[in-house]
């Protein structure tokens, strides 16, 4: 029963130093997206680097932002939301008839938020309670809620009603939509929430070792279902959000939305074994195929080639991921 | 003698088809430190899980202060006082030192920040470093996460953290196994201290050298049922040894009167429960 170890120091410093490397990851993509900037600045300065095109850059990336920040409590949990655009489309349908009934942009609203929140908190159950594997449920919930929003709306998009389209969908404030504002203060408000309260704590720790955060008295299954929760209920935001600026409730234009925020979120340098990660690396990670994808069309590169870029980053990020977990568990 | 701070009569609890403990009992008295031993899968962790909240027994009673009472979860058991240190250690690898001393009991800041669940890590890194230190566990850096942490190194955070928070009971399933003869010393040291504190100490240890140095009273587990109770002054390694192996067993079940229980041949354990 007793293990003996020769020579602890030097193994010690040896470990301490990969636990700043690790730290450094969010420094590291920082670094990445950066020099990503520069590059395509420096080839287009007149196109690229326009104020213009930034904010078209960071208007594309605010909504899949609220579902990337979910999805980082979700994944820090070691669990996985597979449902998330079939909820915002669900959300969105929702709240398009709901101001058809009542005519209130305020009930849409509430009608959208209050929708994703209880997708979520059904996949919360289903996964805490229901001891299901989070990518089975959330797999079904995709299907359902899919499913579900083509039923309600008979397989034909629905119309954004007119004000909601035309007033915060064109609303800006100091020159950016209105709706990056919000999306920015949703996700800045959960990134400080999940470093520093004691939610964000018990979120990390269950990640890490639910078993050691259950008999510390955590209450590791109402935490699930709040964190499954909070990614439906963003989720609904957003699916109000987009039918504010496309629209249309888009029944079809989502169907991989759950890739491209677990891609942002693993590219972040969130671990998909839980317990480790930060809203700020998903922040990056969002902005990376972004940057990428509008980067190529203005050099004229075929924009496929931002897909091909995108999974080979995905694979490596976790590639590296899982070479650390396996020498810090050796 | 004095009313037992905790008992547990014949508790049983089974994995699927395996039974880890058949009516098993224990006994502790307040202010001692009773030694758990028993060979690999003799039961005591599980008995320890039961005995701590974070598992329930199938049947059988445990008792606190006299009363019966039923632990549907660990911080129910901790609100009777009851601190535990697992032989699995239940630490987050991924958090800090600080972050797994307080959790599930983590410090809020003062004020509106604290009633949104800011965390004050200041205060919680300060408290575990006091902790750690006096225990003699040097954390080089209290940011760094627990999976730097080398295995004595982790088994001492551990040990301090039940420590600390322990009012009237430390549970210790095998606290030194991955310690080095100095802190293992330490540690049977801080038992002692903890002891002299007036909190009861349960120590698990396959090492009867530490068992016989710290001890007041053994209890022997053998395939999921107490076999025997010795006062640790009065009993030679060979005897701790037999009971744990059986070998000694048809030669009387050994139970040393004086000690707790309920009389001379209350603890020797047959094949009936109870
Ligand atoms: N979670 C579990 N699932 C299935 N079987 C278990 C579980 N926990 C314990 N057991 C079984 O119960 C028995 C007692 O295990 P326990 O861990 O209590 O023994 P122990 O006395 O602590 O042993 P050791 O000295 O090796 O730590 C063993 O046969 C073990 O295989
Ligand atoms: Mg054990």
């Amino acid at each position: 029963m007793s293990t003996t170890r020769s020579g602890p120091p030097p193994v010690r410093e040896r470990r301490l130093g990969r636990a700043r490397l690790r730290d450094l990851q969010v420094v590291w993509i920082a670094a990445v997206l950066v020099v990503l900037l520069v590059v395509f600045s420096a080839l287009r300065p007149t196109s690229f680097a326009t104020s213009f095109n930034l904010l078209n850059l960071v208007s594309d990336a605010a909504i899949l932002l609220l579902l990337a920040t979910g999805m980082t409590y979700v994944i820090i949990t070691a669990g996985i939301d597979l449902s998330v655009g079939g909820v915002l489309v669900f959300s969105a349908v929702t709240a398009t008839k709901a101001v058809d009934v009542t005519g209130s942009l305020l009930a849409g609203a509430a009608t959208a938020v209050l929708t994703g929140l209880a997708w979520g908190l059904l996949n919360g159950v289903l996964v805490a309670k229901g001891r299901i594997p989070a990518l089975i449920v959330t797999l079904g919930t995709l299907g359902m809620s899919l499913g579900g929003a083509l039923l309600l709306t008979g397989g034909v998009d629905l119309r954004a009603p007119g004000d909601l389209n035309l007033g915060l969908g064109l609303a800006r404030w100091l020159g950016v939509p209105l709706i990056v504002w919000i999306c920015a203060a949703i996700t800045a408000v959960l990134g400080v929430a999940l470093a520093r309260t004691r939610f964000g704590r018990h979120t990390y720790a269950i990640g890490s070792n639910a078993e050691a955060a259950r008999r510390g008295g955590v209450a590791v299954n109402r935490h699930l279902i709040r964190v499954y929760g909070l990614a439906g209920l963003l989720a609904g935001v957003a699916g109000y959000l987009s039918l504010a600026k496309y629209g249309i409730t888009g029944v079809s234009a989502h169907s991989t939305d759950n890739l491209q925020a677990i891609a942002a979120v693993v590219i972040g340098g969130t671990s998909l074994f839980g317990g480790v990660g930060t809203v700020l690396g998903t922040v990056i990670g969002v902005f990376i195929p972004v940057v990428l994808q509008n980067g190529f069309q203005i050099l004229g590169v075929r924009p496929f080639w931002q897909q091909v870029v995108v999974g080979a980053v995905l694979v490596a990020a976790v590639y590296v991921d899982q070479r650390q977990r396996a020498r810090r568990d050796q | 003698m004095s009313a037992p701070l905790l008992e547990a009569r014949g508790i049983v609890k089974s994995y699927g088809h395996v039974e880890a403990l058949r009516g098993t009992d224990f006994t502790l008295l307040p202010g001692e430190v009773v030694a758990l031993i028993g060979d690999n899968g003799a039961g005591k962790s599980t008995l320890v899980k039961i005995l701590s909240g974070s598992e329930r027994p199938d049947t059988g009673e445990i008792v606190v202060d006299g009363q019966r009472v039923e632990f549907g979860s660990v911080e129910e058991a901790r609100a009777a006082g009851i601190e535990t240190v697992y032989q699995d250690l239940a630490l987050c690898a991924d958090l800090s030192p600080a972050a797994n001393f307080f959790l599930g009991r983590e410090l809020l800041k003062a004020g509106l920040l604290g009633r949104l669940g800011v965390l004050d890590n200041a205060a919680m890194r300060a408290r575990t470093q006091e902790a750690c230190e006096r225990l003699g566990v040097r954390l080089k850096s209290q940011a760094a996460p627990v999976s730097t942490l080398s295995g004595g190194q982790r088994q001492g955070v551990a040990v301090a953290r039940a420590v600390t928070w322990a009012r009237r009971v430390v549970f210790m399933d095998e606290p030194t196994a991955a310690l080095g003869v100095v802190q293992t010393r330490r540690v049977l040291d801080l038992i002692r201290g903890v002891r002299d504190s007036g909190v009861a100490v349960v120590l698990i240890s396959h090492n009867m050298q530490d068992v016989k140095a710290v001890s007041d009273r053994v209890e022997v587990l053998r395939l999921g049922r107490r076999v025997a109770r010795f006062e640790t002054a009065r009993v030679s390694m060979e005897d701790l040894v037999g009971a744990m192996t059986g070998a000694v067993e048809q030669a009387g079940e050994v139970e040393q009167t004086g000690a707790a229980g309920t009389g001379p041949a209350g603890a020797v354990e047959q094949e009936s429960p109870q």
